[in-house]
């Protein structure tokens, strides 16, 4: 865990990350983004979709500070942000390690409640 | 350990599903789920808390509570209505805590599948709104965090260290 990277990130910043990544769609645009920035009609081209369709879908990542617009002023290329990403996974991971803690005494209780032969043999086949 | 690592992810935005595979046949994973005294004994939650209350009726329309206290006295509390029960793979419930920090109820599937003597265990979570389902996922974490900090300080005061 590295606490650090997540205090910073505020409730609504979780939201609207959360909220962005909950289309197929920007999804697939975020994928695109993460291997270079691209045009609005590159971004477009993969999709059965208008432009203006794509731009909305362009604006609610930006809102969510998932994308930011390049510098060139002809393309305004659009290009990933990869912060609120880290902070939505951090945040999972933390649930995770939370269950993940109580699971490990499941684990324990579950090889006890098997019969004495096969916990004997479990712990054998460890590696 | 042989088994594998739980997954957790968000799916959508309202949607919290966790998977994890036990290295134990259905049956076995199926009582540790649904049989208070064996719920006790897992349920609990980081060091210093104990689980005093666990009480389960089985059956569609009956309720479940959990209660959770820790040593400096506080206590938590959260029960539900089992919808669905299918014997030994599937239940459907709600979920409320008792000083719940988000609107609503949530809506809980366990999820069992046995394949080669172990068993696949799916969590899904399905909350009234994304702002829940995020102030949900913020909650464990805190404590998880603290929990664990509170075992690497142990460790680190420990003479094997």
């Amino acid at each position: 865990m590295k606490p650090r990277g997540y205090a910073h990130l505020s409730s609504g910043q979780l939201d609207a990350t959360f909220t962005a990544l909950a289309d197929p769609t920007r999804r697939a645009i975020l994928a695109r983004l993460a291997s270079g920035e691209a045009s609005v009609n590159e971004l477009a081209a993969p999709f059965d979709m208008s432009q203006p369709a794509i731009s909305k879908h362009l604006r609610v990542l930006e809102r969510a500070g998932l994308i930011s617009r390049g510098r060139d002023a002809q393309r305004r290329p659009r290009r990933l942000e990869p912060r609120p990403l880290a902070g939505a996974s951090q945040w999972l991971e933390g649930y995770r390690q939370f269950w993940e803690s109580r699971f490990l005494h499941l684990d324990a209780l579950l090889d006890e409640m098997k019969p004495t032969g096969t916990k004997r043999g479990f712990r054998k086949r460890q590696h | 350990m042989t088994t594998a690592k739980l997954k957790v992810a968000a799916h959508g935005d309202r949607e919290i599903v966790m998977s994890r595979v036990f290295n134990a046949p259905r049956h076995l994973v199926w009582d540790a789920f649904t049989r208070p005294e064996l719920v006790k004994r897992w349920l609990l939650g980081p060091d210093g808390w104990s689980m005093p209350v666990c009480e389960i009726d089985l059956r569609v329309g009956g309720s479940y509570r959990y209660v959770w206290r820790h040593t400096d006295g506080t206590e938590m509390g959260m029960g539900g209505v089992y919808r669905e029960i299918e014997i030994p793979e599937r239940v459907v419930a709600t979920e409320k805590f008792d000083e719940a920090w988000y609107p609503g109820e949530a809506v809980g599937t366990l999820l069992l599948v046995e394949q080669a003597g172990r068993t696949t265990v799916t969590q899904t979570m399905v909350y009234d709104s994304p702002q829940t389902r995020d102030a949900v996922l913020k909650s464990p974490m805190e404590t998880g965090v603290a929990a664990s900090y509170d075992r690497l300080e142990a460790l680190v005061r420990s003479p094997a260290a």
